[in-house]
C-alpha cells in the first residue's frame, strides 16, 4: 500500500496530464501544472473516488497545490 | 445490466414532445429514463417504454426541486448508469400579462423552465465529463426569440435557457460533451389541442408550412443532436417551426 502522498500524486500526475516527478509538493494545480479550472473540478472527482470519501465544494475549492490535497486527505480521512 | 448501452434522461416524458424524444432516443438504442412530477406520469413513461419493447423507466422527479434532481440522477447512475445523455424538457407556462402578473406566476415559471435547467445539467457533469463524452439538449420555444405577449415569463425562461447553453457549451468544448437548444413552434400536442378554432386559425397563417408540427420531428432532431454525427455542433439554437420565424 503506497502513502497517501504517493497516491495524490499519481492521481495529480494522472488527471493532469504531467510526469509524477514534475508533481512535487508544493506545486499549484493551475500555476505549476498547468490546470484549468474544470481540471481542478476533475481532480478532486478523481481524489473522492480514490479515497471513497466526499469533498464538500467550500472545502474543494481550497484544494489548489498538491499539499493542500495531501493535508486534506490526512486530516478528513485517518 | 446486460449490454452497454448509453443513459439517457429526458425530463417531462409523460406525454407530448417529451414523450415523443423518449420514444426516439430509445428506439436509437438508447437506455432510456423519463421523468414526470406524478406517480401516474411515471408510471405512463414505464408502460409505453415497455409496449414499444425498450428497456427504460419513468420516475418521479420535481425538476423544481434541488435535493430530487440530485436523488434521481444519482438513482439512475446506480440503478443504470449515468446519464451521457440530458435533454431539458420539462416545463410550464403560466400565462398573464406582466401588469396582472403574479410574483409566484414568474417564480413558478423561471423554477422550472430555467433554474432546473440548471439543476439537472450540473447533476449530470460529474459523468459526463468522466466519461469525456455528453449530450445536454435544452428544449426551448420560438417564443423564447420572437416573444409572445402574455408570456413574459415563459419567454424569459427560454431566452435564458438558450443563453446558458451558450454559456455552458463553452466551458464543457474540452471534454466533448455538447449543450444546444432545440426551439419549437407550435407542434401537435394537448397545449396546442386545447385552442380554439379562431385562435388556431390565426396560428396557422403565421406559419409559411400552414401546419402544426409533430412531436415525433422534434424528436428526430433532438436524436440527431444525441447522436455521433452532430459532435461538431455546440451553443446552438435550432428552431424547428414551420417558418414561422426565420432566425
Amino acid at each position: 500500500m503506497s502513502s497517501i502522498e504517493e497516491r495524490v500524486k499519481k492521481i495529480v500526475a494522472e488527471q493532469l496530464g504531467v510526469k509524477e516527478e514534475e508533481v512535487q509538493t508544493e506545486a499549484s494545480f493551475v500555476e505549476d501544472l498547468g490546470a484549468d479550472s474544470l481540471d481542478t473540478v476533475e481532480l478532486v472527482m478523481a481524489l473522492e473516488e480514490e479515497f471513497e470519501t466526499e469533498i464538500p465544494d467550500e472545502e474543494a475549492e481550497k484544494i489548489t497545490t498538491v499539499k493542500l490535497a495531501i493535508d486534506y486527505i490526512k486530516e478528513n480521512l485517518a | 445490466m446486460s449490454e452497454e448501452k448509453t443513459v439517457a434522461l429526458v425530463t417531462g416524458a409523460s406525454r407530448g414532445i417529451g414523450r415523443a424524444i423518449a420514444e426516439r432516443l430509445a428506439g436509437d438504442g438508447y437506455r432510456v429514463v423519463g421523468t414526470a412530477t406524478t406517480e401516474s406520469g411515471a408510471a405512463a413513461i414505464t408502460d409505453y417504454l415497455q409496449a414499444g419493447g425498450f428497456d427504460g423507466c419513468g420516475m418521479t422527479l420535481d425538476v423544481a426541486d434541488q435535493a430530487a434532481v440530485e436523488d434521481v440522477v444519482k438513482g439512475v447512475s446506480a440503478q443504470f448508469g449515468a446519464p451521457l445523455v440530458l435533454v431539458n424538457n420539462a416545463g410550464i407556462t403560466r400565462d398573464n400579462i406582466l401588469m396582472r402578473m403574479k410574483p409566484e406566476e414568474w417564480q413558478a415559471v423561471i423554477d422550472t423552465n430555467l433554474s432546473a435547467v440548471y439543476r439537472a445539467s450540473k447533476a449530470c457533469l460529474r459523468g459526463m465529463t468522466k466519461a469525456r463524452w455528453g449530450r445536454i439538449v435544452n428544449i426551448t420555444s420560438v417564443v423564447g426569440a420572437m416573444g409572445n405577449a402574455g408570456q413574459s415569463n415563459y419567454a424569459a425562461s427560454k431566452a435564458g435557457v438558450e443563453g446558458f447553453s451558450r454559456a455552458l457549451a463553452r466551458e464543457l468544448g474540452s471534454r466533448a460533451i455538447t449543450v444546444n437548444c432545440v426551439a419549437p413552434g407550435f407542434i401537435d400536442t394537448d397545449m396546442t389541442r386545447a385552442l380554439n378554432e379562431d385562435q388556431r386559425e390565426a396560428m396557422l397563417g403565421q406559419i409559411p408550412l400552414a401546419r402544426l408540427g409533430e412531436a415525433s420531428e422534434i424528436a428526430a432532431l433532438v436524436g440527431f443532436l444525441c447522436g455521433s454525427h452532430a459532435g461538431y455542433i455546440t451553443g446552438e439554437t435550432i428552431h424547428i417551426n414551420g417558418g414561422m420565424n426565420m432566425a
